[in-house]
């Protein structure tokens, strides 16, 4: 009984949620059938080229979904999220570059590549641990989170807010770029980590093993998007969204803001990074372009085009740019002006679609059902009309 | 004999030329049309003795293997690189005419060995050395400096007897001091040691540490303790100078980099700092005034040094002009929304790069002109660069103008009394719209001038832009916004923390401190270090 009343809560009662899980299922179960169980030529067949785009996609929504959280329902707009994603990612490649093993260019049983190649003799110690595949994935959830942790804790306890807020993660995202691009940090500097053999015992070539990843990736952005969900149809969901609409209200009505914030904060974080976590394998590199600061900002245009503070409208937005993006720069006649389409999303979403896209559809619904109410009323009289004012 | 033969060359006289046939530069080199290299050397040193203004061209031609036989008339003329099409620019060597470009193929090369490159050397230090210009006299001493040969012992001494300038004599000491070090008189290496002791030289410390090095078992290779002592002596001084000198030239490449950060933020002091307005935008703006210096160049092609102080208006009103159609399109509507004008004036800076790119996507070039090339050597370790001392001046005027600007002008007026309360100023009378339109103006066009000063100092290219952006916010937020004098002491102090950091854990590790260290002053002082007091503070 609870349970029905929970589902119905966080799922059932809303309908975008409801289609957007449902597709959800649907691309788990169909995407990777296709490409196993049909054959190579056939008209069905999903290629594997496209069983990792999606994935890809499914990662960035996601990413999409951890912002959206933090932004949509607490207007902490943060510019550092592809820093947390990226994290994550790196958390995960350092477990995907242990399980080389031997099997690197230079054969050496214990160091990956580029440290034998930099000379380094031993394994520094904050690689310890990564041959492990659940300390690793421990590492995923927990460096993206204890970074948000710390610095959420410093910058709401002294309440930096708004722009402030957003420059200084901004800074952060910069810092962490070119620490990572030094050779000497330990993370394969320029090149990243790469080249990468298998996973939990399973090559990573495969197409089963691929699948496998990709309906994990599936599970992870249905898994986030309940765990969204509860939290913001919850008590603490509520808090949330006065502390974006009314911040020293909500302080003055005797909540610690900052506690909500940094609460909701790390979880956007651990979110992000398992996202990156994802996104590595599917992609077979992560490297310290994925700081870039422009990459932060992307995801922003991602959840601000499909609608801030709905979560289905982040996956929706993540999945209709990054298709525009592979279709944009997939084409020679079309590479040049995706930055140029890029850059008139950022600004007439803002001005034109404030809402997002998911608003389009609410906004035709409305309408419709508006006339519909409206053909009724001119139908039956009196009691009709009152009901309706 | 030999001494009073350099002597009497030094001075442009000839007496006794004791290998020429001919007197004259035309005939002389003629000589160095031989395969044998002991003739050339003497056709070397023959030429060495001509007074002609001409020598000096054609020795270092020949030392840079530039020097050629024209095979068609067997004319000397020197190479000047290569022509667009090419062919090989020449001149010829006698006269210094300039003669049509010419193949390659129709050319051939008076080769050279190592005595040949002795002598041409010997010769052009000897010309140097005795030019009338001080500036081509201490260019001569510091090459002799740099490679120190005992066969121009004698060379320095007689040029020692001669000069009268007092800067050129030290360093004439300096140059002897490396040559007798090596010496085997002790009284000559204890003074060399001595005048070593008041240079910075890196290689004098080199040397004075291999004098001081110990073998194995612990004893000094260097028998002589006279010797030891006073090279011991020598080289604290040396150190105790260079470290002095370390600090001042940290401090000027701080002030520098201070002060072009000051330039790239000045602008966004303004449109974020009184505004409130954050525009991503604003490295766009000083990418746009860095290609106004570069088209300005492309109009006036032979006038660099003018040019680019044509460009400084044009850039203001090319940035501001943007900046006023970004303002009235865009961000007009905004207004009361920061967090989506961030995200609009980012994608504006996306659509000017991608412009940018589309027009060239590679970086393109910017000439520099003469006045501001070059730099003010003082000694090995302190050299200024021009161009870094002009941005200093440069950037404190931009902040003095634009404070002039702000509070004695009637548009000032109007702007700080928008900022301050919007209602009050429009119901005085102010159409703050139009104030908010010029105020982005202003700020924009700010940043067109640093793009100027900026394009001066590095790449000119569709980056340009966001090198700069991130530092830029970082030096308001710091300084604290809405306050420019916050900006000037945000940009130097940073600036200068930044190259002191630099040296002991290289650029990257200090500009990633440096960014921590604002992260975590943010949380200390959320409003910058010169915040605004009283009613500024609310939102």
């Amino acid at each position: 009984m609870l349970k029905d009343s929970l589902l119905q809560r966080l799922v059932l009662s809303d309908q975008g949620s409801k289609f957007t899980i449902a597709a959800l299922i649907v691309i788990g179960v169909i995407v990777p059938f296709l490409n196993l169980a049909m054959p190579e030529g056939s008209f069905l067949h999903v290629s594997d080229y496209s069983v990792a785009l999606i994935g890809k996609y499914l990662c960035f929504a996601l990413l999409a979904l951890a912002l959206d959280l933090v932004w949509g329902y607490c207007g902490i707009l943060s510019l550092g999220h592809g820093a947390f994603f990226a994290l994550g990612g790196y958390a995960m490649g350092m477990y995907l570059m242990r399980q080389i093993g031997d099997r690197g260019v230079y054969g050496h049983p214990e160091l990956p590549d580029f440290m034998v190649f930099l000379n380094w003799d031993a394994l520094p110690w904050y690689w310890y641990g990564f041959d492990n595949f659940f300390f690793a994935m421990l590492m995923v959830m927990f460096v993206p989170g204890l970074l948000a942790f710390i610095f959420g804790w410093l910058a709401f306890r002294s309440r930096v807010t708004g722009v402030y807020f957003s420059i200084i993660t901004q800074a952060l995202t910069a810092a962490l770029s070119l620490a990572f691009f030094l050779n000497d940090f330990g993370f394969g500097g320029n090149n990243g980590l790469t080249d990468f053999k298998d996973i939990l015992g399973a090559s990573l070539q495969s197409n089963g093993t691929r699948a496998v990843i990709f309906i994990c990736s599936v599970i992870a952005l249905i898994g986030s998007y309940i765990l969204c969900r509860y939290i913001v149809t919850s008590k603490l969901g509520r808090v949330l969204i006065s502390v974006r609409d009314a911040e020293s209200r909500t302080r003055f009505i005797g909540y610690r803001v900052e506690h909500y914030k940094v609460f909701v904060f790390t979880i956007s974080a651990v979110l992000a990074g398992i996202a990156g976590a994802l996104y590595v394998p599917q992609v077979g590199i992560i490297n310290p372009g994925e700081f870039s600061p422009l990459n932060s900002i992307e995801v922003v245009i991602w959840v601000a085009l499909g609608g801030r503070g709905t979560l289905y409208g982040a996956v929706v937005g993540a999945l209709v740019v990054n298709f525009a993006k592979t279709y944009f720069t997939g084409s020679k006649l079309f590479v040049e002006y995706w930055l140029f389409l890029l850059g008139a999303m950022f600004i007439l979403i803002p001005i034109f679609l404030p809402k997002g896209m998911v608003d389009i559809v609410d906004q035709w619904k409305k309408k419709h059902a508006q006339s519909k109410a409206t053909e009724v009323n001119s139908k039956i009289s009196g009691d009709a009309q009152e009901h309706t004012s | 004999m030999k001494r009073l033969v350099i002597l009497l060359g030094m001075l442009g006289v000839v007496f006794l030329p004791p290998f020429v046939l001919a007197d004259d530069l035309a005939g002389a080199i003629k000589q160095l049309d031989t395969k044998s290299y002991s003739k050339k050397v003497k056709a070397v040193n023959a030429i060495g003795e001509i007074d002609d203004p001409r020598v000096l061209d054609v020795l270092l031609a020949l030392r840079e293997g530039q020097l050629y036989i024209h095979k068609g008339n067997k004319n000397f003329v020197i190479g000047r690189g290569e022509s667009s099409e090419g062919l090989v620019r020449i001149v010829d060597a006698v006269t210094g005419e300039k003669l049509d470009d010419i193949a390659s193929g129709a050319l051939s090369k008076i080769k050279i060995n190592n005595r040949v490159r002795g002598a041409a050397r010997t010769a052009i230090s000897k010309i140097q050395l005795s030019a009338k210009d001080k500036s081509t006299r201490l260019n001569a001493v510091r090459n002799l400096i740099k490679s120190p040969d005992d066969k121009l012992r004698d060379l320095i001494v007689a040029a020692l007897d001669n000069e009268e300038n007092s800067e050129v004599i030290k360093g004439l000491n300096v140059a002897l001091a490396f040559i007798d070090i090596n010496s085997n008189d002790k009284k000559l290496r204890i003074s060399a040691i001595e005048v070593l002791g008041e240079t910075v030289e890196p290689r004098a410390v080199t040397i004075l540490q291999d004098i001081l090095s110990k073998d194995e078992e612990g004893n000094s290779e260097e028998e002589d303790s006279e010797i030891i002592r006073s090279a011991e002596k020598s080289l604290e001084k040396i150190e105790s100078r260079t470290s002095l000198y370390e600090f001042i030239k940290n401090l000027f490449f701080g002030l520098s980099l201070g002060s072009i950060l000051l330039l790239a933020a000045i602008g966004l002091a303004i449109t974020f700092g009184v505004m409130g307005v954050i525009n991503m935008a604003h490295g766009e703006m000083i990418m746009i005034g860095a290609y106004t210096t570069f088209f300005v160049q492309q109009l006036f092609p032979n006038w660099v040094g003018g040019s680019i102080l044509l460009s400084i208006p044009l850039a203001f009103l090319a940035s501001g002009l943007v900046g006023v159609v970004i303002e009235r399109t865009i961000i007009r509507h905004l207004y009361g929304r920061p967090l989506e004008t961030l995200l609009a004036t980012f994608g504006v800076s996306l659509i000017l790069q991608q412009l940018a790119r589309t027009y060239n996507s590679n970086n393109v070039p910017v000439k520099a002109p003469d006045w501001l090339s070059g730099s003010w050597h003082i000694n090995s370790v302190l050299e200024f660069n021009y161009v870094h001392m002009y941005i200093i001046v440069f950037s404190l005027i931009v902040l003095a103008v634009l404070t002039l600007v702000l509070k004695k002008t009637y548009l000032g007026l109007q702007m700080r009394a928008v900022t301050q309360n919007r209602a009050m100023a429009n119901s005085m009378g102010i159409r703050s719209s139009w104030v908010d339109a010029l105020t982005f103006g202003l700020g924009s066009g700010i940043a067109g001038i640093a793009g100027v000063a900026l394009s001066q100092i590095g790449n000119v290219g569709p980056n340009l832009g966001q090198g700069y952006i991130i530092d830029s916010f970082m030096v308001v937020v710091f300084g604290g916004v809405g306050n420019l004098l916050g900006t000037f002491f945000g940009g130097v102090s940073l600036g200068i923390v930044n190259k002191f950091l630099e040296p002991q854990v290289g650029a990257v590790v200090a500009k990633i401190i440096v960014l921590v260290f604002i992260i975590l002053f943010i949380q200390w002082r959320p409003r910058g270090l010169f915040a605004l007091k009283g009613r500024f503070v609310e939102d």
